[in-house]
């Protein structure tokens, strides 16, 4: 079956491609790059930087912007399906989706009017889990966002690895953080994984942050060999 | 040993993580599970399981609705058997009652019809479904929503159907199924 990855370039998103890849054959990434920062549906720190992983994945991508209004960027993401559909005969799409009903419905309604199917292969898996699997599988991850108490700028730029997996779920503990940000407490971005034929090496980068809330931006980046 | 049988349209599919690997997660505390994919059933290996669950699929997959002949077990099991979404449609044709178009997508309302031990009130629930049951003589209507009807339970056997899925919202539903004496 021909799918195509809704794809974030954040780990949940690359995961996903990587199980689906496992069992069927993958055409495409498909990425909405949201203008509105409080999207429930898009919003990540370096959605532009989708490209380049594309470019390290070798698989091709379609991108759209959308402004983001509710149900406006629902309407973009159809296009962007539909045009996945039409370019390269998708029969189904695949998410990163782990406990969102909100999400994952409204990604289900939009394949079921394409007449496609619709696969979520983290769908309700444990989030430590989900953790201990980006180390097992040697994906390289980055936190580019944090956006809940008491996580502040130090967390920016950590790459995901065994402490850093310990600290989330103490905070889980203490907090009741999700540990993969499943509630948008943190957003990641990855930098190399099985199937990326290059890694992407940060050149420059950004940090905003005001107490709470701060995000990691790669403002400049090239593909490095393995 | 409770069997969790994976409904979806081949083996080892990419849909197996979404649809069989949250109900045995919840199975797992409580009781060893054991998965076995449709085709692979022999009746006469089902003794030594105490329940039975069957997942639903992925929304477009109605592949057990086609090949009801590799379900004729279930007209003859003696334990308790649940099941999930399509695990419901397909209990329902084995018997030969009759199907009808539900699409329902997200959350909905679920109105508990007739006293049970698996589910009470209203609650909402999880709905991913193309088809539902149709009221018949096999089976009585446990709850609905208010699209169509969402559970229902064969009038002379311990077989359940719930067209909602229990293991994304729930899941204390298969949590008492798991425990249920019969």
């Amino acid at each position: 079956m021909r799918l195509g990855v809704l794809f974030s370039g954040g780990k949940d998103s690359t995961l996903a491609l990587h199980l689906a890849a496992e069992k069927e054959e993958i055409a495409c990434l498909i990425t909405v790059i949201s203008k509105n920062k409080e999207s429930y549906m898009f919003h990540t720190p370096n959605i532009d930087a989708t490209s380049l992983q594309a470019e390290a994945l070798g698989l091709p991508l379609i991108s759209i912007i959308t402004e983001g209004r509710k149900e406006e960027e629902l309407a973009d993401l159809e296009k962007a399906i539909a045009e996945a559909k039409s370019r390269f005969q998708i029969e189904g799409v695949v998410t990163g989706a782990v406990e969102s009903v909100y999400q994952a419905s409204r990604v289900q309604r939009i394949c079921n009017g394409l007449n496609i199917w619709c696969f979520n292969p983290l769908w309700k898996h444990d989030q430590k889990t989900l953790l201990e699997t980006l180390l097992k599988r040697h994906f390289h991850v980055i936190i580019s966002g944090i956006f809940a108490y008491p996580l502040d700028e130090k967390w920016l730029g950590k790459q995901i690895d065994e402490q850093v997996i310990a600290q989330l779920v103490n905070l889980q503990n203490q907090y009741g953080i999700s540990p993969s940000g499943e509630g948008g407490e943190i957003e990641t971005t990855v930098l190399d994984a099985p199937m990326f034929k290059q890694k992407i090496e940060i050149i420059d980068y950004m940090v905003e942050a005001k107490e709470n809330c701060g995000v990691y931006i790669i403002k400049q980046a090239r593909l490095a060999a393995k | 040993m409770i069997l969790v049988v994976d409904l979806n349209w081949k083996k080892d599919s990419l849909a197996f993580n979404e649809f069989v690997m949250p109900i045995t997660s919840i199975i797992r505390p409580f009781e060893k599970c054991e998965v076995k994919h449709f085709s692979e059933i022999a009746p006469e290996d089902l003794d030594v399981y105490k329940k039975v669950v069957l997942s639903g699929t992925a929304l477009k997959d109605h592949t057990t609705l086609k090949q009801l002949g590799k379900f004729n077990w279930i007209k003859t099991l003696d334990q308790p058997l649940l099941g999930i979404c399509a695990g419901m449609q397909t209990i329902s044709l084995v018997f030969g009652e009759h199907l009808t178009s539900c699409l329902q997508i997200g959350m909905a309302e679920i109105s508990t019809l007739k006293e049970n031990p698996l589910f009470q009130e209203n609650f909402k629930a999880y709905t991913l479904h193309n088809f539902s049951v149709k009221p018949c003589q096999t089976f009585e209507t446990l709850a609905e929503s208010t699209k169509c009807i969402q559970a229902i339970k064969h009038k002379q056997k311990s077989i359940y159907g719930v067209l909602f899925h229990p293991e994304v919202r729930n899941q204390e539903i298969i949590q008492r199924f798991i425990k249920l004496i019969y």
